[in-house]
């Protein structure tokens, strides 16, 4: 039985705080006073609210985006480094290190790096004749925020796709590729006929995992944009962030950040349909 | 002759497209690092000249930066604080996740493999899900705007985590070495102990790794429960309160951030193949 109590309380580490967060939402909760339950209200208010809507679209093109730079750089990044590489071992840390470093402090000096009026980005543009002075305003204007963010988590998150790919790489016998060369295949075809679909497995493990930390992430759009410019780099959670804890709505904040849930649940429930089972 | 000469041209000019298409990668992966480290020795009249190149320092190093974050600000102690906190919060999972880890792997009980289900979903999880309710939580313990307040909720992600890639350390040592030490008289907690532990040492050594990574750069949590600036940790500490005002005083933040990125850059330096081995092993949160 001790061994059925420890295992509950894992599960109820996340399991409390979770049933909690239904129950704030279904309540008119405000930091300071407890609330009472007013039913699916906060849901009503908050679908009908613009700045929510607008964060649907936000974290659906932000996710979409950056995912599939992620898997599309992180498979080329991941067969760069499976070919025979001098200083392999340090490349392979270099390549890793930001998924390492403090995520709000490497996101801090992109925030420097993108600054309104010293921005590197703009220097290099401008010398390089790529933009007319003084460059676009990245943190200021929706598009360019909505670039900025994506591209500050394609840099965090490249490395974690990379190097699990790679050790998918690393699994395929050699034979197979022999094999396909024997029947006339070139590298295009051995990578299309030989690698991606022994690849699969572990593509769809990393690509769920990233979906949902992508969606649910907090700390670069805190950092560099908290949002903004009106709203436009909003996420679940910074939003969430924005309304129940800065605006004190506990009730309504949890709504939102509950939003994360149906997603997590489609995941989860592939995972375990499909990739546990293989 | 002519097949081997053309295979070591071919070989040249392979490794050449290799190299020119990995560069890129690592200047993108390291120009950050870099850009950090020289805004962090700059003075502000370079810093802030637009005639001058951002990518070199060149009216002369400066520690000033650095010696403002130590002489007037409390960085100091948000660096003992986050010590403190990843080392007291990674210590208490990592007994929680030894322990229920060698359940799920080992002991055959009823409803055993739900709940090793169980785990991997709390695993998965998101905290920007929980960090709502867990800041009432650590209001009711009456833990607000302490570092107790961290301490308290990082095993909420910390534990699954450690426990599922226990899990699968435990799973590669064999039954029978256990069953031997068992027959000779040894009890469970003696055969853990000494025979299962020793044996999962690389497990081990990886959770603590990714344990200590985690709590040190964990944001969420530390910046929505803990607002009183000797609390806080290093991590929200540069970000949140080196800003005066609405002023952002870059080369204090960057030297900041460097010193506070410093533990995790040693750390990993040290450990590197545990952490590629880690990172592929347990398809760690990214």
């Amino acid at each position: 039985m001790a061994v059925g109590q420890r295992l509950l309380l894992i599960v109820g580490l996340v399991a409390y705080p979770f049933a909690m967060a239904i129950y704030f939402s279904l309540s008119d909760y405000w930091v300071g006073s407890p609330g009472r339950f007013i039913g699916l209200q906060n849901f009503r208010d908050v679908l009908g609210n613009e700045i929510f809507r607008q964060t649907v679209q936000n974290s659906f093109v932000f996710a979409g985006i950056a995912v599939a730079l992620k898997t599309v750089l992180g498979i080329w990044l991941a067969m760069l480094l499976f070919r025979p590489l001098r200083f392999k071992r340090l490349v392979r840390a270099a390549v890793l290190l930001p998924w390492v470093i403090p995520t709000a402090l490497s996101t801090l000096a992109w925030g420097w790096m993108f600054d309104s009026l010293y921005s590197v980005v703009n220097w290099t543009a401008i010398h390089l004749g790529i933009v007319s002075p003084p460059g676009p305003n990245w943190l200021g204007m929706p598009a360019y925020a909505m670039t900025a963010v994506i591209t500050v988590n394609v840099w965090r998150g490249l490395p974690f796709f990379a190097i699990t790919v790679l050790a998918g790489l690393v699994s395929i016998p050699r034979e197979y590729y022999e094999a396909a060369e024997v029947d006339g295949a070139g590298s295009w075809g051995g990578f299309r006929h030989v690698t991606l679909p022994l690849l699969k497995p572990v593509l769809a493990v990393v690509v769920l995992f990233s979906t949902i930390f992508t969606f649910s992430d907090f700390n670069i759009v805190q950092v560099l944009t908290r949002g903004g410019p009106v709203n436009t780099t909003h996420l679940f959670a910074t939003l969430a962030y924005q309304v129940g804890l800065s605006g004190g709505n506990l009730g309504q904040g949890a709504a939102i950040s509950l939003f994360l849930f149906p997603m997590l649940a489609a995941i989860v429930f592939v995972q375990l349909r499909y990739i546990r089972r293989e | 002759m002519q097949v081997g000469v053309r295979s070591r041209a071919e070989k040249i000019r392979s490794a050449a497209f290799g190299y020119a298409n990995v560069v890129p990668f690592v200047f993108f992966a390291l120009f950050p690092f870099y850009y950090m480290v020289i805004t962090s020795l700059k003075n502000d009249a370079e810093l802030y000249d637009l005639k001058s190149v951002p990518f070199l320092i060149q009216t002369g190093v400066i520690t000033d930066h650095y010696r403002y974050l130590f002489g007037k600000t409390e960085f100091f102690t948000w660096m003992k604080n986050s010590l403190i906190i990843s080392v007291v919060a990674t210590s208490v999972s990592l007994v929680i996740a030894i322990l229920a880890g060698y359940s799920l792997a080992r002991l055959r009980f009823r409803g055993v493999s739900s709940f090793g289900t169980a785990v991997f979903i709390t695993y998965l999880v998101p905290p920007t899900l929980l960090f709502l309710p867990l800041s009432q939580v650590v209001v009711w313990l009456g833990l607000s705007d302490t570092i107790w307040s961290l301490i308290v909720t990082y095993p909420t992600f910390l534990v699954p985590f450690s426990t599922w890639l226990l899990m699968g350390y435990f799973r590669t040592i064999p039954r029978e070495v256990e069953e031997c030490a068992l027959v000779d008289g040894a009890s469970r907690i003696q055969t853990l102990l000494r025979i299962v532990l020793p044996m999962a040492l690389p497990g081990i050594v990886c959770c603590t790794l990714f344990g200590f990574t985690l709590t040190w750069n964990e944001f969420t949590y530390a910046l929505t429960f803990v607002s009183q600036t000797a609390n806080k940790t290093a991590v929200v500490g540069v970000t949140a309160d080196l800003i005066r005002g609405d002023i952002y005083y870059w080369g204090s933040l960057m030297a900041g951030a460097v010193v506070a990125s410093l533990p995790i850059v040693i750390v990993y330096v040290w450990f590197l193949d545990y952490y590629v081995s880690g990172l592929t092993a347990g398809a760690v949160k990214g």
